[in-house]
C-alpha cells in the first residue's frame, strides 16, 4: 500500500511505510487553480509516483518526495 | 446486610484443567472457587461472594454471543449486586471472555462489574470502554496487587462512591472524557508543563495521544503490468447522494463501490461525503481525491494489469482510531480475497 496524502506528519504517526506528498488537503491529487489539462498532467505524476513507490523496496517508513 | 458478588472464572482458575478442558461448558458453584477465596477477603465484611460462574476459555471463544447470553443467566440466577472477572492476566480468552462478560453484565443486568488484565490482553483493547478493568501483571504471579485493587475498586462502585482517574484507582484507561474545572486556566497549565518538560522534569498530559501500532513494510511489487490496483480513500467519494450515509466526521462505516464502466468520475455521479474540508473541488471533479481517470489511461496503456472494479471509502474526520483500524483490516480482507495486488489509499 502506498498513502497518497497532504499531512505527511500525519501519515508518519499513523505508521503508512510508502507516503507520497499531495498537493493540498482539498485537493490531494488536483489543482483547481490550473487549466484541466496541467492539472491532469499533474494527477498523473503523483499517481506514477504512488506506483514507483509500490515497486520500490523499504525496510523503513519512507516518504517519496521528486 | 452485605453485598451479593458473583464471581466469573474460567476452567484453569478453577482447578479444573489446562488446555485439554478448555471446551468445559458453563456451570455454578455455591461460594468461593479458587481465586474468589482471596477477593472474597479483600471485600471485607461488606461484600460476599455468594457464587461462581465457571467456564472453559474455548468453550467461551467458540461462540461468544451464545456463551455470554449462557453465562449471563447464571449470574442472573445468584440475584447479584456485583460482579467481579478474572483477573485474566495476559490469557486471551479469557480476557475476551471477561470483557465479553462484562459489557453484557452492564448492558443486561445494569450493575457494577470489574475484571483485571495485563494492558496487551486482547480483552482490554475489545472491552477497555465497557467496563472497568485494573491492570495487572501478566501471569498470577501478580494475582497479590490484582485483588485488592479489584476489590476496592467494586465496593466504591457498589456504595456509588466517586471512582478517580485510571492512575488513582489502577484501572486501565476506557477512552471516556469527563468534565473537569481546573483552578488555572490552560495557557498556564500549558506553559507550566512545558518549562517541566524542558527541565526534563515529569509532568502529566491532559490529553494522552492514542498509540499507534507499527506493521512491517510489504515487499515491492515486482511485475507492475500484471498487477491489480485497487483505489482506497478517506477522503469520502461516493457516488453521489451518498446512498450508504456515510457520516461526515466520526465515520461509523465505510462504503464499497463498483467503478466498473466509470473512465472518469464527474460531479454528475460521484460526490465527497466528507465534512472536514472545503467540499467545493471534489465535488467538482472527484478525481482530485480518487484518481479514477488517470488510473483508466495508465490500466489501457498497460502499466498495470487492471484496476480493481471496486473502490472502498470512508470520512477520515474525527473517526475513532479503533473504527479506522476496524475497517482497514476488513477492506484488506476483502481486497486480498478478490486478488488485489497493490492498494493506492488516498487521503484529504
Amino acid at each position: 500500500m502506498v498513502h497518497v496524502c497532504t499531512i505527511v506528519p500525519i501519515s508518519l504517526t499513523v505508521g503508512a511505510n510508502r507516503i507520497v506528498p499531495a498537493v493540498a488537503i482539498p485537493h490531494p491529487l488536483g489543482d483547481p487553480s490550473k487549466p484541466f489539462e496541467e492539472e491532469k498532467t499533474i494527477r498523473r505524476h503523483l499517481v506514477e509516483k504512488a506506483l514507483k513507490a509500490l515497486q520500490t523496496p523499504v525496510s523503513e517508513q519512507t516518504v517519496f518526495n521528486d | 446486610m452485605s453485598y451479593r458478588v458473583v464471581h466469573y472464572i474460567n476452567q484453569f482458575f478453577a482447578g479444573i484443567g489446562g488446555e485439554e478442558k478448555a471446551d468445559y461448558a458453563p456451570e455454578t458453584r455455591e461460594g468461593v472457587v479458587g481465586p474468589g477465596m482471596a477477593l472474597n477477603a479483600a471485600l471485607g465484611n461488606e461484600a460476599e461472594i455468594v457464587g461462581t460462574v465457571i467456564c472453559g476459555d474455548t468453550y467461551f471463544a467458540s461462540d461468544m454471543a451464545k456463551t455470554s447470553a449462557e453465562v449471563l443467566e447464571l449470574i442472573r440466577k445468584f440475584e447479584p449486586d456485583a460482579v467481579l472477572l478474572g483477573p485474566a492476566f495476559n490469557a486471551g480468552r479469557y480476557g475476551s471472555a471477561c470483557g465479553a462478560m462484562g459489557d453484557a453484565i452492564s448492558k443486561e443486568l445494569g450493575i457494577p462489574v470489574v475484571s483485571g488484565m495485563f494492558p496487551e490482553n486482547p480483552g482490554v483493547e475489545m472491552y477497555r470502554k465497557s467496563l472497568y478493568i485494573i491492570e495487572t501483571a501478566d501471569s498470577a504471579r501478580g494475582m497479590g496487587k490484582a485483588v485488592p485493587a479489584m476489590a476496592k475498586l467494586l465496593l466504591k462502585l457498589l456504595k456509588g462512591e466517586k471512582v478517580g482517574l485510571p492512575a488513582e484507582e489502577g484501572y486501565i484507561e476506557r477512552g471516556l472524557r469527563i468534565n473537569k474545572f481546573f483552578e488555572t486556566m490552560a495557557s498556564e497549565r500549558c506553559v507550566d508543563m512545558f518549562v517541566k518538560k524542558l527541565k526534563g522534569e515529569p509532568f502529566e498530559t491532559e490529553y494522552p495521544m492514542p498509540v499507534f501500532d507499527r506493521v512491517d513494510p510489504n515487499p515491492p511489487i515486482v511485475d507492475m503490468a500484471n498487477s491489480t490496483v485497487a483505489l482506497v480513500t478517506s477522503g469520502g467519494i461516493c457516488p453521489k447522494g451518498n446512498p450508504d450515509h456515510i457520516e461526515a466526521s466520526s465515520a461509523s462505516k465505510y462504503g464499497e463501490y463498483s467503478i466498473e464502466g466509470f473512465d472518469d468520475l464527474t460531479s454528475a455521479d460521484h460526490c465527497t461525503a466528507h465534512g472536514g474540508y472545503d467540499a467545493t473541488y471534489a465535488d467538482d471533479d472527484p478525481d482530485r481525491v480518487l484518481p479514477v481517470d488517470v488510473m483508466r489511461e495508465m490500466e489501457k496503456e498497460g502499466v498495470f494489469k487492471k484496476l480493481h472494479n471496486k473502490f472502498y471509502t470512508t470520512v477520515g474526520n474525527g473517526t475513532a482510531v479503533a473504527s479506522a483500524k476496524k475497517f482497514g483490516a476488513e477492506i484488506a480482507l476483502k481486497l486480498k480475497a478478490d486478488g488485489v495486488d497493490a492498494v493506492i489509499l488516498t487521503s484529504t
